[in-house]
């Protein structure tokens, strides 16, 4: 097996990669046809193993695999995948006979495996957990099974990025040679400069996706023209936004990708030091681009005087320890200098002034990700993509309450209201309250404005921030102003603690939204008037740190709060005047009552109650006083008979 | 400890404090937490005060001042998980267990941790022991694991 992966490589750096090729066009033809896997001797199984899988139970899955294939009599070959983006399906498992589609299955479990094995292996289809079969013309497909593009899911996207991701064999390089990585890096190498890289990418029109959707040409200039003996770039996939794990997806399922980009656009800004800081808790994505790159340093992509180019690269990967506000680029780089991640003013901006005082680029890995296919494809294919005023394609992460969790590719400018029935609508017929975009700096989208199209612009006009893609949903059982209380909180604990507004103002904000969602213990006219000015104080607050705070974090961070002010007013003043939570989530807000069918009147509630709100002669039932209950919930815990509840 | 700590402070021989993040995630990882004493010796190995150590590992997530116990939990607090219920997962932890995130129970046997999103939200709510994933958690199924946890001896 050693022996054939070290010819195959062999193979793809001098045929595919090298210009031109050794072989005759061919005999390259019919190896590659070997390599893709459109012509195979033995049944291969695919596994697809993401850190998402993982969870739903895909090691159990490989481990059942394993045993039938040992057992079995016949050579079966297994080959682990990454993620297609439906997560809610996982684990995903596909099978392959010769000469037939590769069809795939569902939701599958260990006690599965057999039962579809056997049968795929003998040409009978079992009749539950089938998903979809590939296209594939020289294939014979499997009767009444739907093609991938025929699903709705994917027939709506563009997956340019996520082309490969589920279906390549994520662990080897030959996979990712066969499939078009690296060979734009070496075309890169051979025949353009620097500069030529940098006016492609200029003229495509590529916007950053970390969320501020600055030009990514423009921003390479500047550090192509600083006069520097050493430059760097740094790929931010530092991926921290709750509800966001597209990113993690991209590295996990085509890691190649992901450093041909890096190495393209280090090639572009004449950087020979590169950095991808990831996080150290991303266990199984650190696992894979290790060793991606380990097999891109072996292959002779990486590294001193790269294919005899007189080009150096180096790639490292930096484990970040974990704080959101790395995701601001001078933060990431005091980091990786071993400081507090703290933002530092700008300018001097980075890209003059950053790393060590030298000139770098920080740059979102799907911004990255993109340059490939910009240079391979051509400036103008790339901005025929997307809207007037953003490029190409944009990932997303679904979450929340929708019937299917996944992450899809779409065009620039696509409406909401797609994603949202992309991700198979809201779960169990609910009716939609408000998508939550770009996390904790982005806003919250009502039912009305779905049809806004996702583009930066477009998006700041209804008051919210696409951030760096995550969207979670929320259905009429979740509450607003829970919701922002999370949101406020995470920032709260994610503040560096640098500037101020930030810092102070968040804490603030914490306190305000605490105080409206909990019941005082005894609500004199005080606090009820504190209460009462929650919401205005909440407004100029938030006005004060979107104004004043040094970085992205601190002036996006009171979005969630103004932009559901905006919106859900009604429910805000809800929970402060008439104190009702209607979604029933704001613990503190319930009204406890004792059924007096169930009561014992054993008196336990009643020695608890920390309010001594509950009143009775032991032996009948006790009732409790509303004016008196904080809504602990101490009572239905102690309760034996389940005779309290809350309305 | 001592020695060990040792050892993997030479590996990092004629370093500045750049490397000072990858020492301190290295250490951790031996240990499972920083104590005093090593955060005084990668003062010493790379001449950066201690104080200046403490207030960098203090300001990222990562780093835990307390020894891990024997099951470690992680809960992830993500957006969806939230949604699905995180919060109420974490009181009945906190209530059982007796312990806050950040913190080991007395006997050892157990800690915790919060985490930001794991990335699998479709199998939401997360929570991790020793690594070993568990998803669409319901609190009788939390009482479960936690009561199966605490009645093995891991080795």
């Amino acid at each position: 097996m050693e022996k054939v992966t070290a010819d195959s490589i062999k193979f793809c750096v001098d045929n595919i990669i090298a210009s031109p090729p050794a072989e005759d066009i061919k005999y390259i033809n019919d190896k590659l046809s070997i390599l893709r896997r459109n012509n195979i001797s033995i049944p291969i199984v695919y596994l697809g193993i993401t850190s998402s899988s993982i969870v739903a139970g895909a090691l159990d899955v490989r481990e059942a695999i394993d045993d039938y294939i040992s057992e079995s009599d016949i050579d079966i070959e297994l080959i682990e995948v990454g993620s297609i983006g439906l997560c809610s399906l996982e684990p995903i498992m596909d099978i392959q006979l010769p000469g037939k589609c590769r069809i795939s299955f569902q939701q599958v479990t260990p006690d599965l495996v057999q039962q579809i094995l056997d049968g795929v292996l003998n040409n009978f289809l079992p009749p539950d957990n089938i998903l979809a079969q590939y296209r594939n013309p020289i294939h014979q497909p499997w009767a009444s099974v739907p093609f991938f593009d025929e699903l709705s899911f994917f027939g709506m996207q563009q997956r340019h990025l996520l082309a490969n991701c589920g279906f390549v064999n994520n662990l080897s390089i030959v996979d990712a040679f066969a499939f078009g990585r690296y060979k734009t890096f070496a075309d890169v190498l051979r025949t353009h400069t620097h500069d030529e890289v940098c006016k492609i990418v200029e003229a495509s029109g590529l916007r950053g996706r970390g969320g501020g959707g600055y030009p990514t040409g423009k921003k390479w200039r500047a550090t192509l023209e600083a006069a520097a003996n050493q430059k760097y770039l740094i790929c931010n996939a530092d991926e921290s936004d709750p509800g966001a794990f597209m990113d993690r997806m991209l590295i996990e399922s085509d890691p190649h990708l992901i450093i041909e980009g890096v190495a393209i656009s280090a090639y572009a800004i004449g950087a020979s030091k590169a950095y991808i800081y990831t996080r150290n808790r991303y266990e199984f994505t650190v696992q894979r681009l290790e060793e991606a790159i380990s097999q891109a340093y072996d292959a002779g992509l990486l590294g001193y005087n790269i294919m005899d180019s007189g080009y150096s690269l180096d790639i490292s990967i930096r484990k970040g320890p974990g704080a959101y506000v790395c995701g601001e680029e001078t933060a990431l780089i005091q980091s990786l200098e071993g400081k507090r991640g703290m933002p530092t003013l700008k300018p001097p901006f980075p890209a003059t002034k950053g790393l060590h005082g030298k000139p770098t680029i920080v740059n979102n890995i799907e911004t990255l990700a993109n340059v490939p296919l910009i240079v391979a494809n051509g400036a103008d294919w790339y901005s025929n993509i997307g809207s007037e005023k953003s490029k190409g394609t944009k990932l997303f992460s679904v979450s929340g309450k929708v019937n299917q969790v996944c992450f899809v590719e779409v065009p620039m400018g696509t409406p909401i209201a797609k994603i949202v029935e992309l991700a198979g609508g809201v779960k169990q017929g609910r009716t939609l309250k408000a998508v939550q975009i770009g996390g904790p700096s982005g806003g919250a989208i009502t039912a009305n404005e779905l049809n806004t199209a996702i583009d930066f612009e477009p998006l700041k006009q209804i008051g919210v921030s696409m951030g760096s893609g995550g969207i979670t949903i929320f259905d009429d059982t979740v509450c607003i102003v829970d919701m922002v209380k999370y949101y406020m909180q995470f920032i709260q604990n994610e503040s560096c603690g640098k500037c101020i507004p930030c810092r102070e103002g968040s804490q603030r904000m914490c306190a305000i939204l605490d105080n409206i969602t909990k019941r005082p213990n005894n609500d004199d006219q005080h606090s009820t008037l504190e209460r009462f000015k929650g919401v205005i104080q909440l407004e100029s607050l938030a006005e004060v740190m979107r104004d004043t705070s040094l970085c992205g974090l601190g002036q996006t961070a009171p979005n969630p709060v103004l932009s559901a002010l905006k919106k859900f007013r009604d429910e805000f003043e809800e929970h402060i005047f008439d104190r009702k939570c209607q979604a029933n989530v704001c613990h503190n807000l319930r009204t406890y009552y004792i059924d007096v069918e169930r009561c014992t009147g054993c008196a336990a509630c009643a020695k608890k109650c920390p309010s001594n709100a509950i009143i009775g002669t032991p032996r009948s039932p006790y009732f409790v006083v509303e004016e008196k209950c904080i809504g602990c919930g101490i009572c239905e815990e102690v309760c034996k008979f389940s005779a309290v509840f809350y309305k | 400890m001592e020695k060990k700590l040792k050892e993997l402070l030479e590996k990092y021989s004629h370093t500045s404090r750049d490397s000072l993040i990858p020492i301190l995630q290295d250490v951790h990882d031996e240990l499972g937490y920083l104590s005093e004493e090593s955060l005084s010796a990668i003062g010493k190995h790379l001449n950066v005060p201690t104080s200046k150590i403490y207030g960098l590992a203090t300001f990222y997530n990562q780093f835990r001042f307390q020894p891990k116990g024997k099951n470690h939990i992680r809960v992830c607090h993500g957006s969806s998980c939230h949604l699905m219920g995180t919060v109420t997962l974490l009181e009945v932890i906190e209530k059982i267990l007796k312990i806050k995130p950040g913190q080991t129970s007395r006997d050892g046997k157990f800690s915790l941790e919060v985490v930001s999103c794991v990335g699998a939200c479709a199998q939401s709510p997360v929570i991790s022991i020793n690594g070993k994933p568990y998803g669409k958690l319901t609190t009788e199924r939390l009482e479960q694991i936690i009561e199966e946890q605490s009645s093995i001896e891991p080795a």
